[in-house]
Parts: structure tokens; C-alpha cells; sequence
């Protein structure tokens, strides 16, 4: 195993060509997705259990258990763990598989790894959204989480209209060309969406603003099960759709050309998995705001440590992004900051520039 | 007055003795021409700054208050506290547009501009760190760690952008002044989110507006721009060398890391003073370049002085339509111009020249 990992080249861009007969490989990939999961399922059991408050297993499983049949609660502890524990992890699962899925379909399908929601301004349109309906509407709960949404569709919609018309047509590189635009006109976008927020700030009271703040950052701090309710339905509608788009996805990772060639109709593939990934971004910063660079993260971690580019382990990467940095920012954060708990954007964000900025020296890529 | 009027005059001298070394340029004289435009352009909106806001004045007044200023008229007294956020917009401005052109061509970079390539974040973590760390609350004691912050940023992108295969391309320096925009946002909110007070004094800073500063801010940041603008404008031919590549420039006798890094330290110098003037203002630095090419062509020689005139007139008129456009309340002219700004960011982008060149 360790050998065809060394020959492996760490190479940005996205393994395209795959040679049959790699049944060993193959196997050690399925491992490696495996060990992501057990990490996942080790990190959940971590940020229920442990942490400021620590809950034992038996009396976990008797706290649930009295949840779910309606006995006897255990004064405290039950609603620590059913209202804000378990909760808080539930939605960073899901929303750490939903920005995961969403960095990597985007990522895989431009061909470009820093092409992920969070770079390109999507997650801009989200927060401009929102904080207008809070600091203008005086919005709260769902319908922040709606102007999020529709937010992140609106300004998706845009770059891509704008990076889409225009002079296309050159040849094959017209995927990269493009994507380069989108990249682009999303920097630009961020950049007046910037504005707008830090106006809208010095527009409302300190308390508001303060509020604003750490919804900006990202944070599981007022997750609660509604949230998760509303983003697992969303997930349900959208990682089948997610799976669906796996195979035009893995054509379209040819060139557009060669995927036209082998009975792609690539507008339509290309449009549906730009909706499916902008979704999943929407539906995650909806439920907890716009948690800096996991959708960035992930798909490029993933591809590291499983030897390939695989949407499955995206997801799980982006789970452990979450619930680690979440994890820090609730847990080890205060011990330093008296008592603050940090929104978990902050830690990402702080992890992911640096990330970023040593993927675009490494990059050997002319568009990036 | 005196200060308006000294900073467009040595502004429109300044081409004149450079043009003279040049004879053969073609379109010298209507470029004169357009530059007298501009600069009229420049005197109209400046008379439009100290005149239009929440209390309109007659031009009249205007002229009253400053030849014959009377104490006792309120009208008067409305144009001489306009006087310092006029000034400061004509300084700003000048020094953003003229970093902005110098920046585009040292990088040879058609989207570097303070704001995109993270020169504004870096000064906004240093001012945050300044309020919350020594308790900072006034605009003077924001200037010094606004430029080092941005000094700091400014050379961090650039090297970051420079490794690597490919040099300092357009996308590279995008994304990585984004990408240290946000890790230091990240830093920063580690500081907001804890400290509601800090909070409090930098939400107003940073939204970037030439409103609320007097002298006191203006005078500490004078050298520095002055410094600044000497040694970008003298960078005329350097850049048009520069233009030519890397290789050619060398092969006319510049020695191009040299005549690089003084052109880089002017423009830190400029966009430093910029921001600690006025906030984190972005856009400026970029659209006016662009459009002062399409006046002028490609000679840094020209671009530079018309970017250095055209630059105030958009920052001041954002100002000013910024005053009226919310009454009672105003939009700070950083607001006004990253509205102003992201379109024609956009339509660089989808004209092909963001990814190519």
C-alpha cells in the first residue's frame, strides 16, 4: 500500500485518467473512506460526551432513551445534552457534509480546486441576505435562514450568468476559461457584498451588530433541532440528487468536449450540479451561517488522504472540519478568552487562509 | 482654499516637463486637453464637496466663506467644517488612483487594488489589535497601525502571489489577497466577537468614508503621501519599460528588482496613508486606472497623472452623492464606491482581460 501511495504525485489538479485492473488501490480507498467515517463517528461521540460538560455512555444512552420514551429526565443533564449537545453536533454533521459535498461537486466539476462556494462569494450573497433582513427587517430564527437561502441562490445565479455569457467559445479550454471568470466575477461580487454588510453594521445598535457578527463568522452556537430538521430534508432531496449527479460529474471531469462526445448533454449537467452544489451551500449557511473555507477545505483534504477524488469521503472530511473546529471553538477557546465562545467560522477561517495561500504556491496550474 | 487649489495645481504641472521629453508621442495635444479636463472635472466636484449635503448652499456662499470668511454666518461656518473631509478626499483619492495605476503595473496586473489583493484587511487587524490591545479610540492613533497593517499585507500577497511557477498572475493575486482577507477577518473576529467595545469604535472605521476626520489626521499622513506620489510619479517610464516584460526592461538597461521595489514602496507608502486617512476603500485604485486608459493609452506617463487628478473626483462625488442619497442619514464614500466599483470589476473580469493577461 505504502508504495502506490509514494508514486502517487501530489498533483492539484484532478485525477482524470483512471487505469482499470487498480484492485489493490481501490481497496486501500475504500479503507481510507472507512477510517474517515469511524473518525467522524469518534469526533460525534467526542463533542456529545465530552467537552465543558462531560456525559458518561450509559448515561447518555439513558438520557436518550428517557427522551425518546417520554420517562423520567435527569434534571440538567437532559436538557444539556438533548437541547444543546446533541443538537449542536447533529448540525455540524450536516452541515459539514452539506459544504463538504457542495466545495467538492463545484471544485470536481471546474477543475479547479479553488473553486469552492466559500472562495467564489456565494456564501457572500448568503450573509448580505441575511444581514439585511436582521439589521433592515428586524428578521430572526427562520427568516434569517431564508434570506440566507435564497441569498446564496440569488448571487450563484449571477456569477454564473456572468461568467457563463461572454466569449466562451475557445477550444478546449473552455471549462478552465470559464472557470478562472467565475472565480473572478465571485471576488468581485464578495468584495461589494463586503461593503454592504460592514455599512449595514454601523447602521444598528451594538447589540444587533454583535449578534451579526458571529452569525457572519458561522455558528453552531444557536443550533437547536428545527435547524437540523430543515437541513436534513434538505439533504434528503439533495444528496440523492448529489449521487444521480456523480456519473455526468465524473464524464464532465474529461473536458467538456469529450463528454459532449460521449452522449453528455453537458449545459444541462453542468447546470443541474451547479444548482445541487449551490443548494447544499445555501442550506448549510441558512442553518448556521457561512462557516469559512470547509466546502474549500475538504474536497482537497479528502483527495489527499483517500488517493483520490471521491464525493463520499468530501463529505466526511467536511464533517471532521466541522466538528473538530467546533470542538475548539466551544471547548478550548473560552479556557483562553475568558469564557468566550468563539463561532466556529472563526477557527476555519483561521486554518483555511493559510491552506489556501499554500495551495496557490504549491499550484503548478495556470489559471490558479 | 489654498490647500485644494496647490494640490490640483502641482498635480496638473507635474505632466508638463514629462510630456517635453517626449516630443514624438503621438496625441500629445488633446491629451493635454483631456487632462485640463480633468481637471476642471476635479475643481467642479470639489466645489460640489464643500457645497452639497444635508444643508445645500449656493456656490455664492461657497465662494463668500472661503475668500471672506465670517464667523457669525452658520452658512459659513457648514463650508469650513466641509473643508477638512474635502481635503481629505482629494488626498485619498489621489493616493489611491495613483497606487492603483503604479500597483497594475508594477504587477502587470490588471485587478490589483487595495481592496482586492488584501491590503485593507491587513490594516483593519492592525487597527483592530491596536483598539483592543492599547485602547485606541481616536482616528490619529489608528494612522500608524493602519499602515503598518497594510504594509505588512501588502508585501505578504505579493510574495505569496510571486512563488510558484507562474509569477504574480491576475488570479493568483486575487485569490490570495482574498484568501489573507480572510484568515485575517478570521483573526480579527476572534477579537470582535470577544470584545464588544472594540466592536463598537471599529464597525464606523471600517466601513471607509472621508467624513468625521480634521486635521489632526490629516497632517501626520502628509509626508508620507508626499513621498509616496514623488516616487510613483517618477516611475513614468520604469512602468512602460515594465509593460514590455520583464526580459525587454532588462534589456533597456533597468534593472528591474531595483526600479520594482522603489515603485512598491511608494505605493505601500500611498495606500498606507490612504487607509489610515480614510478607512478601507477599495475599488478606487482599480476602475480609474481602467478608464484613464481609455482616455490616455497605455503610457504610464499619462495614466499616472490623470489617475492621480481623476481618482478625488470619483472618491469626492461618491462622497457627495453618498450625503444626499439616505437623508438624514449619509453612506460613507467607501460604501458608495465598491457599488460603484464591483459592476466595472465584473465587466474587467468578462472582457477577457482578468484571465489573460
Amino acid at each position: 500500500m505504502r508504495t502506490a501511495d509514494t508514486k502517487t504525485p501530489v498533483d492539484l489538479s484532478l485525477p482524470v485518467a483512471k487505469t482499470p485492473a487498480e484492485r489493490p488501490k481501490l481497496i486501500a480507498q475504500h479503507r481510507r473512506t472507512a477510517v474517515l467515517a469511524l473518525a467522524v463517528v469518534a469526533l460525534f461521540a467526542a463533542s456529545v460526551l465530552l467537552g465543558s460538560y462531560t456525559v458518561t455512555i450509559p448515561d447518555f444512552f439513558r438520557i436518550l432513551g428517557a427522551h425518546l420514551t417520554d420517562g423520567e429526565k435527569i434534571p440538567g443533564a437532559s436538557f444539556i445534552v438533548m437541547e444543546h449537545k446533541l443538537p449542536r453536533a447533529v448540525v455540524g454533521t450536516l452541515i459539514g457534509a452539506a459544504f463538504g459535498l457542495s466545495g467538492a461537486l463545484f471544485q470536481t466539476m471546474l477543475r479547479n480546486p479553488l473553486a469552492s462556494p466559500d472562495v467564489i462569494g456565494i456564501s457572500y450573497g448568503a450573509s448580505a441576505a441575511a444581514v439585511t433582513a436582521i439589521v433592515v427587517f428586524g428578521a430572526t430564527g427562520a427568516a434569517v435562514s431564508g434570506a440566507a437561502f435564497a441569498g446564496a441562490l440569488g448571487v450563484a445565479t449571477l456569477i454564473y450568468a456572468i461568467s457563463r455569457s461572454g466569449s466562451l467559445g475557445s477550444g478546449g479550454q473552455r471549462g478552465d476559461a470559464a472557470g478562472s471568470r467565475l472565480i473572478l466575477a465571485g471576488v468581485g461580487i464578495a468584495a461589494a457584498l463586503h461593503a454592504v454588510v460592514s455599512f449595514l453594521l454601523t447602521r444598528t445598535d451594538i447589540r444587533t451588530a454583535a449578534d451579526v457578527l458571529i452569525w457572519l463568522n458561522g455558528s453552531l452556537n444557536s443550533a437547536n433541532w428545527d435547524r437540523a430538521g430543515v437541513l436534513g430534508i434538505a439533504l434528503l432531496v439533495l444528496v440523492p440528487a448529489v449521487a444521480l449527479l456523480s456519473g455526468p460529474l465524473r464524464i464532465l471531469e474529461l473536458g467538456d468536449d469529450t463528454a459532449a462526445g460521449l452522449g453528455v448533454r453537458v449545459g444541462a449537467a453542468r447546470l443541474a450540479i451547479v444548482f445541487t452544489a449551490v443548494g447544499l451551500a445555501a442550506a448549510a449557511t441558512a442553518a448556521a451561517g457561512p462557516v469559512a473555507f470547509v466546502a474549500f477545505l475538504a474536497g482537497p483534504i479528502a483527495r489527499r488522504f483517500v488517493r483520490k477524488a471521491s464525493l463520499p469521503a468530501a463529505a466526511l472530511t467536511g464533517v471532521l472540519i466541522v466538528l473538530s473546529a467546533d470542538y475548539v471553538a466551544a471547548n478550548v477557546a473560552p479556557l483562553l478568552l475568558d469564557g468566550t465562545v468563539l463561532p466556529v467560522g472563526v477557527i476555519t477561517g483561521a486554518l483555511g487562509a493559510p491552506f489556501l495561500l499554500w495551495l496557490l504556491v504549491t499550484s503548478n496550474r495556470k489559471d490558479a | 482654499m489654498s490647500p485644494l487649489t496647490t494640490t490640483a495645481a502641482s498635480a496638473a504641472a507635474r505632466p508638463a516637463p514629462e510630456s517635453a521629453t517626449a516630443p514624438g508621442a503621438p496625441g500629445l495635444g488633446p491629451l493635454a486637453l483631456w487632462l485640463l479636463a480633468a481637471v476642471v472635472v476635479l475643481a467642479l466636484v470639489t466645489a460640489a464637496s464643500l457645497a452639497v449635503g444635508a444643508r445645500g448652499l449656493a456656490p455664492e456662499t461657497v465662494w463668500q466663506a472661503l475668500t471672506r470668511f465670517d464667523p457669525a454666518n452658520g452658512d459659513h461656518a457648514v463650508v469650513h467644517a466641509r473643508i477638512p473631509r474635502t481635503v481629505l478626499g482629494l488626498l485619498a483619492g489621489g493616493a489611491l488612483g495613483l497606487a492603483g495605476a503604479a500597483m497594475q503595473g508594477v504587477a502587470r496586473n490588471p485587478l490589483a487594488d487595495p481592496g482586492i489583493i488584501g491590503i485593507n484587511a491587513g490594516a483593519a487587524l492592525a487597527v483592530v489589535t491596536g483598539i483592543y490591545v492599547f485602547g485606541l479610540s481616536s482616528l490619529t492613533g489608528y494612522i500608524w497601525f493602519a499602515f503598518i497593517g497594510a504594509a505588512a499585507a501588502a508585501v505578504l500577497v505579493y510574495l505569496v502571489a510571486s512563488l510558484g511557477r507562474d509569477g504574480a498572475t491576475p488570479v493568483k493575486l486575487a485569490l490570495a489577497g482574498a484568501a489573507l482577507s480572510a484568515g485575517l477577518f478570521s483573526l480579527m473576529n476572534v477579537i470582535l466577537v470577544s470584545s464588544r467595545d472594540t466592536l463598537d469604535r471599529f464597525r464606523f472605521w471600517q466601513v471607509g468614508g472621508i467624513a468625521g476626520r480634521d486635521w489632526s489626521v490629516i497632517l501626520p499622513a502628509l509626508p508620507f503621501l508626499l513621498v509616496g506620489a514623488g516616487l510613483v510619479l517618477a516611475t513614468g517610464r520604469i512602468l512602460n519599460n515594465l509593460a514590455l516584460g520583464d526580459d525587454i526592461a532588462r534589456g533597456l538597461g533597468q534593472r528591474v528588482g531595483l526600479t520594482r521595489g522603489v515603485t512598491a514602496l511608494g505605493i505601500v507608502l500611498l495606500c498606507g496613508s490612504a487607509t489610515a486617512l480614510a478607512g478601507p476603500i477599495g475599488f478606487v485604485g482599480l476602475i480609474i486606472p481602467h478608464a484613464v486608459r481609455f482616455l490616455a493609452g497605455p503610457d504610464y506617463r499619462w495614466i499616472l497623472p490623470f489617475s492621480l487628478i481623476l481618482a478625488p473626483a470619483l472618491l469626492l462625488a461618491a462622497d457627495v452623492i453618498g450625503r444626499v442619497i439616505l437623508l438624514p442619514g449619509e453612506v460613507p464614500a467607501g460604501i458608495m464606491t465598491a457599488l460603484v466599483g464591483a459592476p466595472v470589476f465584473v465587466w474587467l473580469v468578462r472582457r477577457g482581460k482578468g484571465a489573460g493577461l
